[in-house]
Parts: C-alpha cells; sequence; structure tokens
C-alpha cells in the first residue's frame, strides 16, 4: 500500500516543489521589480529613488511589506463583506495559477500541458473577476466606475492579444509552450524576426492587459483615485499588487517564450545553417556576470560610506560566485537548465524593462481613446497580420519561396494596411464630425 | 482509491454544492460568483476527462466571456429594493417537487436501462492529441455547423447591440 | 473505478438543480443563469462519452453547445436590459404586459 502510493505521487513530486519555490519566491521578486520600476522611473527624472531604506534602498521592499501586513484592516460599512474578501485572492490566485504552464527552462515547467498557452490565456482572463468584484464590493461610485473601466480595457485587449499569438501559433503548430520554443530552435531563427508586428501587437496588447501606463487610467491616481483599489488598504491591496506584477511578469513570459525564443541562447541553432563556431557565445553568461561583477568593483571604490561599500563588495562575490557557477555548468550535464534560466530570465527583464520604459515616457491615453485604439485598429490589424502570416506560411511551405522573401511580402502588406488604417482613423468619425459643426457653427 | 477518482469526486461535490448554493442566494451577484465555481468544477471535470482543449475553452469562453456579461448586466440592473424582496415565486413548491419527479423519472430511466447498451468498460482508442483532433473535426466534419455557428454569433451580436441600445 | 454512470448521475444532479432554479425564482437573470447550469449538465454528459467511444465528436458538439449558449446569453441579457428600461423590473413574477 506504502510503496503503491508513492508510485502514484511520484510524478507530482517535482512539479509541487516547482509551484511551491514560485509561490514562495514571487512575492519577494515583484517587491524588487516594484523598487527596480522606482529607480529607473527616477534615474529617468534625474532623480535617485528610494535611497534611505537599507544601502540605496535595498531594503525598501521589505520596509513597504511590513508596513501594508502592519496597517489596520479596513472594511467600508455597506461593502459586501464575501466578495470584499473574496476579490484580490481571486485576482492573486489566478496571476499566480498561470505560471503552471510557463517554462522556464527545457525542465523548469511545472506541467507541460498539451494547450499550455491556452490555458495561461483562459486564466489570465479570469482575472478580470478580481477586478470587476472588487469594485462592485466596495459599495462605492468611483471604485465601480474604475472596474468596470478596467474590465472593459482588459476584455477589448484580449482580443488582439490572443490573434496576435495565434500568428505566432501558425509558426511553431503547436500549442504547448515546450513545443513552441523548440520550434524556434528549429526554425534557427526567433519569431519576432519573422513576425515583428505580431510582437509590437501583442506588446501593446499586453501593456493594456496589465494595466499599466500608458493604458492605466483605471488605476491612475489623478483619475478615480485608485479605482477599483480604492477601498482596500493593508494586506488585500498588496494581493491587487502583487497580482499586477504577477500579471506582467507571466505576460512577458508569454511573449519570451512566443517570439523571443524562449530558453534559448541567441544564435543558438545558426551555426547550423552557417558553419561559424557559435557555440562558443555558451560562455556569456559567465562574462556578463564577470563584467558586473568588475562594474561593482570599480563602483565599490568610489563609496563614500564604509556600510555601501561593503555591500557592493558583497555584490561583487556574488557576482564572481554565479559566473563561476555558470562556467562550471558548462561541463555538467544541468547546462541546459542552468543556462536556460539564464537567458529566459534576461529576456523576460529585458521585456519588463520595456513596460518600466513606456510608463515614464508615454502620456496617458484617454478611455474613448483607448477602447478605439483596441477595436478600431489593434483587431483589423491583428485580422490581417494574422491573414498574411498564413499567406506567407503557405508560400514558404508548400510553394517553396525563400524565407526572406516571404517574411518581406507579409510584413510589408500588413504595414501597407496599417498605414491606411492609421490614416482611416485619423479622421474625425462621423458622430465627431457633427459635433464640432455643431460647435463651430452655432456659435 | 486512484488519483482520478479522488479528482473526479472532488470536482463534482464542489459542482454540485455550488449549483445549490448559486439557486438559493438573495443576491444576484454573489448567485453570479457561485455559478462561477461551477463552471470551473465542470471544466475540471473536462480536465479530468482528458478533454483539454473543451478545459481551455470552458474557461475562456464560459467563465471569461458569458459570466462577465452577466456579471455587468447584474450590475447594471442592480436594485437595492429587488434584494430585499420574496426572492421565491409563489409557484416553488409546485417547481421543485415537479423537477425533482422530472430528476427521479430521469433516474430510474439510468437505473433501468443500464444495461441495455453494449457499454465497453473504457476506451481503448488514444484521445491525443486533443487540440488537432478536435480541430481536424471542426474544419473537416463539422465544416457546416462551423460556419453556421458563425453566422448565429454574428446575428446575436447584432440582436444584442439593438436590443441594448436606447435609441435605434 | 469511473464509470459513465458516475458522470450520468452527477449531470442529472446539476440538471434537476437548475431546473429548480428555473421553476422556482423570480429573478430573470437567475432564471437564466439557471439555465448555462442546465446546458453544462449536458456538456459533462456529452464529453463523458465522448471519452468513453474514443471520438472527439462529443467534444465538437459541447464547443457548439457553449458558443449557442454564449449567443443566447447575449441575446437574453440584451432583453433584460430593454425591459428593465421600461419597467424598472427584473422580477419574473412582474412582467405581465400581456396578461388579460
Amino acid at each position: 500500500m506504502n510503496s503503491r502510493m508513492l508510485e502514484e505521487i511520484q510524478p507530482f513530486i517535482l512539479p509541487v516543489i516547482y509551484a511551491v519555490v514560485i509561490v514562495a519566491v514571487l512575492p519577494l521578486l515583484a517587491g524588487y521589480i516594484v523598487l527596480l520600476e522606482r529607480k529607473v522611473m527616477a534615474h529617468m527624472q534625474a532623480r535617485m529613488g528610494p535611497m534611505r531604506v537599507g544601502p540605496h534602498g535595498l531594503l525598501q521592499p521589505i520596509a513597504d511589506a511590513v508596513k501594508l501586513l502592519l496597517k489596520e484592516d479596513i472594511i467600508p460599512d455597506k461593502a459586501d463583506k464575501l466578495l470584499f474578501w473574496l476579490a484580490p485572492l481571486g485576482s492573486v490566485t489566478m496571476a499566480l495559477l498561470a505560471y503552471a504552464a510557463l517554462p522556464l527552462g527545457p525542465t523548469f515547467q511545472i506541467a507541460d500541458l498539451d494547450v499550455g498557452l491556452l490555458f495561461i490565456l483562459a486564466v489570465s482572463s479570469l482575472g478580470i473577476y478580481g477586478i470587476v468584484l472588487g469594485g462592485w464590493a466596495s459599495n462605492s461610485h468611483y471604485s465601480l466606475l474604475g472596474a468596470l473601466r478596467s474590465a472593459a480595457q482588459l476584455v477589448s485587449y484580449e482580443t488582439a492579444a490572443g490573434l496576435a499569438l495565434v500568428s505566432g501559433l501558425l509558426l511553431g503548430g503547436s500549442l504547448s509552450m515546450k513545443a513552441l520554443v523548440e520550434a524556434q530552435d528549429q526554425i534557427g531563427v526567433w519569431f519576432i524576426f519573422l513576425v515583428p508586428i505580431s510582437f509590437f501587437i501583442y506588446m501593446v496588447a499586453s501593456i493594456a492587459e496589465t494595466n499599466r501606463a500608458p493604458f492605466d487610467l483605471p488605476e491612475a491616481e489623478s483619475e478615480l483615485v485608485a479605482g477599483y483599489m480604492t477601498e482596500y488598504s493593508g494586506f488585500r491591496w498588496s494581493l491587487y499588487f502583487l497580482a499586477e506584477y504577477a500579471n506582467m511578469i507571466v505576460v512577458s513570459g508569454i511573449a519570451t517564450t512566443l517570439f523571443l525564443g524562449g530558453w534559448l541562447r541567441p544564435l543558438a541553432s545558426v551555426h547550423q545553417h552557417l558553419g561559424l563556431p557559435f557555440e562558443a557565445l555558451d560562455i556569456l553568461p559567465a562574462l556578463i556576470f564577470l563584467g558586473l561583477a568588475a562594474w561593482c568593483a570599480k563602483l565599490a571604490m568610489r563609496q563614500a560610506v564604509p556600510v555601501q561599500k561593503m555591500v557592493m563588495f558583497l555584490f561583487v562575490g556574488l557576482f564572481v560566485v554565479l559566473a563561476g557557477a555558470m562556467a562550471w555548468s558548462l561541463t555538467s550535464p544541468l547546462m541546459a537548465g542552468i543556462h536556460g534560466a539564464f537567458w529566459f530570465i534576461v529576456k523576460v527583464l529585458v521585456y519588463l524593462y520595456g513596460f518600466l520604459w513606456f510608463r515614464f515616457t508615454f502620456p496617458r491615453y484617454r478611455f474613448d481613446q483607448l477602447m478605439k485604439l483596441g477595436w478600431q485598429f489593434l483587431i483589423p490589424l491583428a485580422l490581417v497580420n494574422l491573414l498574411m502570416v498564413a499567406i506567407g506560411l503557405l508560400l514558404h511551405q508548400h510553394f517553396g519561396w525563400w524565407l526572406l522573401w516571404t517574411v518581406i511580402l507579409s510584413n510589408g502588406l500588413t504595414l501597407l494596411f496599417a498605414a491606411w488604417l492609421g490614416s482611416e482613423n485619423a479622421k474625425p468619425s462621423s458622430t465627431e464630425a457633427e459635433a464640432l459643426a455643431a460647435a463651430s457653427g452655432g456659435k | 482509491m486512484t488519483f482520478d477518482t479522488i479528482i473526479f469526486y472532488f470536482f463534482a461535490a464542489l459542482a454540485v454544492v455550488s449549483a445549490i448554493i448559486m439557486v438559493t442566494r438573495r443576491s444576484a451577484v454573489h448567485s453570479a460568483v457561485f455559478l462561477i465555481t461551477t463552471l470551473l468544477a465542470t471544466a475540471g471535470i473536462f480536465l479530468q476527462l482528458e478533454a483539454e482543449f473543451l478545459f481551455v475553452v470552458q474557461i475562456i469562453l464560459y467563465v471569461g466571456g458569458i459570466m462577465v456579461l452577466f456579471l455587468f448586466v447584474i450590475m447594471l440592473v442592480n436594485l437595492d429594493v429587488a434584494v430585499r424582496q420574496i426572492q421565491f415565486s409563489r409557484q416553488s413548491w409546485v417547481g421543485a417537487i415537479l423537477a425533482i419527479a422530472l430528476g427521479a423519472q430521469i433516474l430510474m430511466a439510468f437505473r433501468l436501462g443500464s444495461g441495455a447498451f453494449n457499454l465497453p468498460a473504457a476506451s481503448t482508442r488514444a484521445m491525443q492529441p486533443n487540440a488537432e483532433q478536435i480541430g481536424a473535426a471542426l474544419f473537416q466534419r463539422y465544416m457546416l455547423p462551423f460556419e453556421i455557428a458563425s453566422i448565429l454569433l454574428l446575428v446575436a451580436m447584432i440582436g444584442a447591440v439593438v436590443m441594448a441600445k436606447r435609441k435605434i | 473505478m469511473l464509470t459513465p454512470s458516475h458522470y450520468l448521475y452527477l449531470s442529472l444532479a446539476l440538471f434537476t438543480i437548475g431546473v429548480i432554479g428555473v421553476l422556482t425564482r423570480r429573478n430573470v437573470i437567475i432564471i437564466l443563469m439557471s439555465i448555462e447550469l442546465i446546458l453544462n449538465a449536458v456538456n459533462i454528459n456529452l464529453v463523458a462519452f465522448s471519452r468513453l467511444w474514443g471520438s472527439v465528436d462529443g467534444q465538437v458538439f459541447a464547443i457548439f453547445i457553449i458558443t449557442d449558449a454564449a449567443a443566447e446569453a447575449a441575446v437574453g441579457l440584451g432583453i433584460i436590459i430593454a425591459f428593465f428600461r421600461n419597467r424598472e423590473t427584473v422580477l419574473a413574477d412582474e412582467m405581465d404586459l400581456l396578461k388579460w
């Protein structure tokens, strides 16, 4: 009986360990991404960001977490108690559930579902409930309006995101996340170079999906206070916050897997086609860490305070250790896993940096402009892009055209359509034209 | 007690309990939330039956689409007065007895007819890869129903827009 | 050991609860939600038998049922909104315009 039960549980032990690690690490990771965002925002605005708590503000997320945990839990009087309690839970659960199908490396996946990509899309679309129920349960007009706006925005951009992903699926041939990365390995080129317009559509749609600027009207502070999050304080608010940043990481993970090559090293299979020794690039992770260590050492020399000097040297030590681990793993069988995880994390960080960058660069979209962009620009563009990708694939696979020509042809036609669509959208619509005429003519 | 049966009983119990709670709540929003849990439990049953594509379709369409629509409309037509009124209609006892009688009849039909068909114990044919098989079936054998369903959705979309407009 | 009977009984239970919901509640939206429950019960049946026979026909039928449920919910909710705008009520008892 005992050994039979052990046999039954055996395939579940490793995934459960991965799941526990993800759920335990993610809040800390989300906190540090918030710190990263504040630092990047500060440096883009020519200031320094959080510097007080811990050296260079590195303990700021811990201080924030302690504050949020100790804050008083305020529930509005007429709020719907069940839903008020349930909404942040739902948000966080759905955000964390999506990690089940995200592949960090060739073997670092909790579950290699055959329909992995659809599963992540489905679970992301469940995040709407956390927002809508939270806004409703707060029993406040602003919260409800913010929640409904946010939900409408999410639903609008889901379609465009799905269509952009489908064009990547056409190239990959399977819904399983692992198979998509392996398809990119086989073709030898990342999908972003084959369908850059899909990547662009997905990037815009994913920014709107996660309620980030410039699409953050529902939760911007100068708008409806904080939208659906207004009445939440303390730990409940931190759950919403965690859900938002977890969603950001999931969306970056999907974009990385589908368009940026997942866990593949840059130029991973190019040597097969060109015969050059690109395998030497495998030493890149170790070199990157050594470079970071050298930079930290240079910065350490310039620190005024002894504590900061010590912390910098600690970082030097950390990076040297990581460089050693990367170099050692070149000879061990775990190499594919560790190097794969390194490249995946680097690509996710690059995509996240894009998120952060856009937040501090673009002004906010007004809600009707947002909806117009989603429905009248992105969805037609995504449909035409899908059609062109399918035509390009047909020409390449059945008629044997060279890949470069089909890529140029399909993307060129889509760009022409996009230019036409943009000029059509820029003209005021009939109702707007009437309003303009009435305003200027009826004076 | 294999893992399969445990999963089945878990999702089945969740579905039935959620459904009972759903038809007895005062507030329509609470009913909607419990319908969502019922639908998720049904999706779990689909996954346990190795119908992965249907599992995902149930979540995306039913839970992520139809229930969001329900929630929006509930929030639009929500009346505080309605929550304090009587929830069950005057014929609820008769209706409940009739429904249970119907259920009992179907149950008797199951019990009496359980030996009528030669049901194989379990399927030996492979059902994988599930999404590809459904795709092939939808686009080859069931192409006409597929197109008709698209036209149906178009008509429903136009109908819903027209019904909900203030001025046609 | 799971036989198709288990799924039949589950779908019967959900179907009965759905019918009770349709026949006993006053709020029209909850009646619509009970109808969705009935459709789901039928879906469980179809998928269970599709697994038994090893063919995807049952699952394709279930997909069509889900599609139809979406269309029906959209139009039904549109009707409810239109009626609510006119009569300010969502209770089935009070929708008696055609009564003599």
